[in-house]
């Protein structure tokens, strides 16, 4: 999309204007895209100064973007002077300074480490919201996506499987591989219909129901805030916990074959080793594309 | 449980600390012996030829008119010679140190290969190559050009050819060390490939590319074997600085050390300005993000 890869087939344009064309052979050049791109690890030029930067792709000085960015204090300094968080913000600058038509951010985060990189992230966030500018972002982690992206593309092998809101993707995810990327428990089991549902066997005993109708070997997905822990002699589907801990959202627990995300307040929390039953909601318990196998071994 | 051999005691422990202490004493020694030895044989010959005669002897023979011609051609020589060969050198390092085309490594070597070819050769080479009556002679007297053989062309083309393989060298590891995303990065801010040369690349370069340029500016102030062969040695117009050493060491011994020691002086000025050069750049950029231009030089 910026220009700097000579891709085999396929065709890009933004509006009318077509950037590349495989089949009629047209490439134009990167300097003439006005893609903002950020690369992983911003790209800022180390031998000039923050206000250099920026000077560099409008070929003059925008002491304006300086100040919207909040960085003017910064002008004089070199790129190797600051942090992870404002290094992003002259990069953003720089690449406004070219007056792009679209962003380009390539995994923002991937060169920071945890803490900054959820400061830095609620700060794009916030900048990206202001700018009304078109931005494609490339992440490997579902939050990123979730926290930033009106639309999320899921690529997998090279192909896109699924492009949809990030609440769509959540709720029905297109395929297995998906429903793992945004956190779900993917589990193989064996449909039975029942009703207007179905009553799924899973794979290493127990059964859940879902409100989907569906017959024979079936893969489904459910979040794992979507679980309820209750007496395991009240349940039909049971697992040992391995691991509790807390985290952002509340308490995190780990079974065997599950993860459970509890919200904060809940009363019992249960031991390692303890069995717990597990309850969700037919219409959490999604039903993924049919199993071509044919077994359910 | 058997307690440990009966003679390893105290007294054999002290002995072996003693040993060790020996052995340590031993390799300090011998490490200042070398070092020493090394330094001293460097250092004495140009301790001689600076000693060699009453400073205002040495003073004197700059002035001779002799000397002043051959410093005046000297510089001429070097100066254009180094401008050509930054001009032409540093694009085509340039290309050579970021794009990967067939025949790239061969280029490479033959890039490298007057660095190891005797100078003597060189000229030779050179006077077969553009002499009258060489391989190109004809052509260039058809095209109404004078032949450079005997006059100062043949000078800075005896210095580009020797001396300009330092400077390319240097200047394409410079240009490789490059952190490729800023050039793209320069490309998609709307920089053509100018600006990414001149605002980018040279500048992220500039630590390897002033190292090896005056690596090879000092070898050219130096160069004797080409220039005797293919240019000559006449005085005010191909005689440089080394080729007067030579012509001046059966008349005046002493006259022809003055030349020397002046030599020695350009060439400790050069090497002490590269450093200098070289430890500035990097203290300014080595926190850089980029892994790009390091240095050639260290200055500890």
């Amino acid at each position: 999309m910026a220009g700097l890869e000579r891709p085999q087939a396929g065709r890009i344009a933004l509006g009318r204007e077509v950037w590349f064309d495989a089949q009629r052979g047209t490439r134009l050049s990167a300097e003439r895209r006005r893609v903002g791109y950020l690369p992983q690890d911003y790209g800022l030029f180390p031998h000039m100064t923050v206000s250099g930067n920026v000077r560099f792709a409008g070929r003059r000085d925008r002491p304006d973007l300086l100040e919207r960015f909040g960085i003017s204090h910064l002008a004089q300094a070199r790129p190797q002077q600051l942090s992870g968080g404002e290094r992003q913000r002259v990069a953003l600058a720089r690449a406004l300074a070219r007056e792009p038509r679209v962003l380009l951010l390539d995994e923002p985060f991937g060169a920071l480490d945890a803490i900054t990189r959820q400061q830095v992230r609620d700060e794009l966030a916030d900048l990206l919201a202001e700018l009304e500018l078109p931005t494609m972002l490339v992440t490997h982690a579902f939050e990123d996506a979730g926290v930033l992206a009106d639309h999320v593309g899921v690529l997998d092998e090279g192909r896109l499987v699924q492009i949809g809101t990030p609440t769509e993707l959540l709720r029905s995810p297109a395929s297995p591989m998906v429903a793992a990327l945004t956190g779900a428990n993917v589990i193989e089991g064996v449909a039975v219909p029942a009703g207007s549902g179905s009553t799924v066997r899973l794979k290493g005993g127990g059964e859940l129901v879902s409100a989907t109708r569906a017959d024979g070997p079936v893969e489904i997905a459910v979040q794992p805030w979507e679980f309820e822990l209750i007496d395991p002699r009240a349940s039909s589907l049971t697992d040992t916990v391995t691991s509790v801990r807390p985290d952002r959202r509340g308490v995190l627990v780990r079974l065997t074959r599950f993860t459970v995300q509890l919200p904060h307040g809940e009363s019992t929390r249960p031991e390692p080793s303890d069995t717990v039953g597990l309850r969700a909601a037919p219409e959490n318990v999604r039903v993924l594309a049919a199993r071509a196998d044919g077994s359910a071994s | 449980m058997i307690a440990p051999a009966v003679w390893g005691g105290r007294a054999d422990d002290d002995a072996r600390a003693w040993v060790s202490a020996l052995g340590r004493v031993a390799v300090a020694l011998a490490t200042v012996v070398v070092i020493a030895v090394a330094v001293a044989f460097l250092l004495l010959p140009i301790a001689a030829l600076v000693t060699y005669q009453p400073l205002h002897d040495l003073i004197h023979g700059f002035g001779t008119k002799f000397a002043t011609d051959a410093i005046k051609v000297s510089l001429r020589t070097n100066a254009i010679a180094f401008v050509l060969m930054i001009i032409f050198g540093t694009p085509f390092a340039y290309a050579l140190g970021r794009r990967r085309f067939p025949g790239r490594s061969v280029v490479l070597t033959l890039v490298e290969l007057p660095l190891v070819m005797p100078p003597a050769v060189a000229g030779l080479a050179l006077l077969v190559a553009f002499g009258p009556l060489g391989l190109f002679g004809g052509t260039l007297s058809a095209l109404g050009i004078p032949n450079p053989v005997f006059r100062q062309a043949a000078v800075v083309m005896a210095i580009l050819f020797v001396a300009s393989p330092f400077y390319l060298r240097g200047a394409i590891a410079a240009f490789e060390a490059i952190d490729e995303t800023l050039l793209d990065v320069a490309g998609t801010l709307g920089a053509g490939s100018m600006r990414r040369l001149l605002q980018v690349a040279v500048p992220l370069a500039a630590g390897g590319l002033g190292a090896s340029a005056a690596v090879a500016f000092a070898r050219g102030i130096g160069e004797f074997g080409a220039t005797i062969l293919f240019a000559g040695s006449f005085q005010g117009t191909t005689e440089t600085l080394p080729l007067a050493v030579y012509g001046e060491f059966d008349a005046s011994l002493d006259q022809a050390i003055s030349i020397g020691v002046l030599l020695v002086a350009v060439s400790a000025a050069i090497l002490l300005s590269a450093k200098l050069l070289a430890h500035l750049w990097t203290s300014s950029t080595s926190t850089s993000p980029s892994r790009g231009g390091r240095s050639i030089f260290t200055l500890r």
